[in-house]
């Protein structure tokens, strides 16, 4: 697999070809560009030449899963770890070299990044916004966050959302020009995770490059302009979502709940069946050509009826399924 | 380049501004929970009003130049407040910080990371400042205990002292993983040290093999450094080396072995 050339790539690494046309038509010089990224960890090769650009105003998706090197290649891109190999510019600027610069105009949300409990919101605030020569207005950034409200709790009282918002907050005080969210909706219920989308498209809207690192595929499909798949160190897969998962998967899928029991080979001995498989107490039917009818028609000869036929759009998560050869949440399997 | 050193000044200036703040929030935080303060200037402060009104150790012992067991212990629960300050109140946060990963979050903005510790070091110092200033005062107002003979000496033994042990605490924070691990370790070092500083039997009442071995511990030879600016008058050079050692040794181990993450 690994061999194989990553699919959307042929449309290059620039971001005019494959980005949104935001980017394209804004036809500046892009916001982060990694060339040839190279990080080893003793034996263990955690990134192996990655290369891609974000483009200035653009949410940009690092996808993979558990273990894949996205953490990795997020941390030598914003100074915290050096590169083996490869290049990193972060508006122009080095990390490795310039690291200080660098945090002036990259915002960072790390995975899993606590606060001492006992420091009120409005504290921690006040500590972060001084450590940046321009800082972002502290009462706007808090109403846009939800978190006006909250100034004077402590950080131990808020909920896991709160707390979500406040680090998110700190990745933002420092009026950034790029924020970098690492698993930023890892942990949160499926409203504060919708909210969280919406406040990103927010913050774009202000003029600010977004970088997410994700492995929830429905995140990067309906936030990010373009996503890049990394697999064990490698880039695998650079377009955008809606490509992406065009161009993994070629054909139609059907969906559905049957009123009896059947046996796989009735369907699977159709021309145009490639694949049956169970999910729950539902049949999921891959294939090509005019498969909803064959399905249908075949069940019903055999007095089978299909309740709730749904066909399947054809999504990231087949995509990611295709190339990495696994499930984006079977995170026991994975590393 | 002009650019840059028009922007230094206004830089600097901004820079130190942030610090205060770390240094403000830390105060914050070591108030709200005051487990530092309670062991480092509550217990001591205690003892002192337990000792003082021991009547047996305010009898001049004999062989010793006529001080008082009391003015004996005067510099050691001085030193156990230094002792608890650096051991415990320093490293518990520092390691926390690491486990919550507040010191990978502080290395994702422009602020040096270090500006943390030294924030920490800073506060504790102040904790240890105010902590002696009454040990010393209550010892000598309230009950009688001898004003210090030589003051310059005092204050160089308590500042060799303070500089001698907190890179041990830091090296606490080094090696521990957690803030629980911290204080466990932390807890572990101070009771064979304090055992050594004294607190007892005090250094002149301990067999010559053991006192020996006492002066070159750390709270030993704070004990000693101290102690003779109290009563006899400028301390000697080897209790100073003897700290400065420690200084150097435990500074050097502390950076060489300190995890941020």
């Amino acid at each position: 697999m690994s061999s194989a050339p990553p699919i959307g790539m042929e449309t290059g690494t620039g971001t005019s070809a494959a980005g949104p046309s935001r980017a394209a038509a804004a036809g500046t010089k892009p916001a982060v560009e990694i060339a040839h990224l190279r990080k080893t960890y003793g034996t263990l090769t955690a990134v192996d030449d990655v290369s891609f650009s974000v483009a200035e105003g653009e949410i940009f998706g690092i996808l993979g899963p558990n273990g894949a090197g996205k953490t990795t290649t997020v941390e030598c891109a914003i100074g915290l770890r050096s590169p083996d190999a490869g290049s990193i510019s972060l508006m122009g600027l080095d990390p490795t070299t310039q690291r200080e610069e660098v945090h002036e105009i990259v915002g960072v949300q790390l995975q899993s990044g606590a606060l001492p409990d006992k420091l009120k919101v409005r504290e921690i605030l006040d500590m972060y916004q001084s450590f940046y020569r321009a800082p972002a207005d502290v009462a706007e950034l808090t109403s846009v966050l939800g978190l006006t409200g909250k100034l004077g709790d402590y950080y131990k009282a808020l909920s896991g959302g709160q707390r979500q918002r406040l680090s998110v907050a700190l990745a933002l005080i420092g009026n950034p020009k790029i924020a970098v969210l690492d698993e930023m909706t890892t942990g949160l219920d499926p409203q504060a995770r919708r909210d969280t989308w919406e406040l990103i498209k927010g913050i774009r809207d202000r003029g600010v490059t977004v970088v997410i690192v994700t492995h929830f595929m429905e995140e990067a499909e309906r936030l990010c302009d373009r996503v890049a798949l990394i697999d064990s160190g490698r880039l695998v897969a650079l377009d955008t979502p809606a490509r992406l998962a065009a161009q993994a998967r070629g054909g139609k899928q059907v969906r559905f709940r049957a009123s009896d029991h059947f046996g796989d080979w009735l369907l699977t001995d159709l021309p145009e069946v490639a694949a049956v498989r169970h999910d729950g107490q539902h049949v999921v039917v891959d294939g090509s050509g005019d498969l909803v009818n064959a399905v249908i028609l075949k069940l019903a000869a055999a007095g089978i009826t299909a309740h709730d036929v749904e066909l399947g759009s054809q999504n990231l998560e087949d995509a990611f399924v295709k190339l990495t050869g696994r499930h984006s949440d079977t995170q026991g399997a994975v590393s | 380049m002009s650019t840059l050193s028009l922007a230094l000044p206004r830089l600097a200036a901004s820079r130190r501004a942030a610090f205060a703040k770390i240094v403000h929030n830390e105060a914050r935080l070591a108030w709200r929970r005051p487990v530092g303060l309670i062991a480092g200037a509550g217990i001591p402060v205690l003892l002192v009003v337990i000792f003082g009104n021991v009547s047996g150790f305010q009898q001049p012992m004999p062989g010793i130049g006529g001080f008082t067991i009391f003015d004996a212990y005067v510099p050691i629960l001085a030193v156990f407040a230094l002792a608890m300050i650096a051991l415990l109140a320093l490293p518990v946060p520092l390691a926390s910080y690491r486990e919550l990963g507040v010191l990978r979050r502080l290395s994702t903005t422009p602020v040096p990371r270090t500006w943390l510790l030294a924030a920490q070091g800073v506060v504790q110092l102040g904790v240890a400042l105010i902590a002696l200033v009454v040990i010393f005062g209550i010892s000598i107002v309230a009950f009688g205990a001898r004003a210090p003979v030589s003051p310059a000496g005092l204050l160089l033994s308590i500042g060799l002292s303070a500089v001698g042990l907190f890179p041990i605490g830091l090296m606490v924070a080094a090696v521990a993983r957690t803030a629980n691990a911290a204080s466990i370790i932390g807890r572990l070092a101070f009771f064979p040290l304090i055992f050594f500083a004294g607190l007892w039997l005090p250094q002149d009442l301990m067999p010559v093999l053991l006192r020996d071995i006492s002066y070159y511990t750390p709270l030993g030879a704070a004990v000693r450094a101290i102690q003779s600016s109290m009563l006899t008058g400028f301390p000697p050079a080897a209790p100073l080396l003897v700290l400065a050692g420690y200084a150097v040794a435990a500074g050097f181990l502390a950076r060489r072995f300190f995890r941020w993450e």
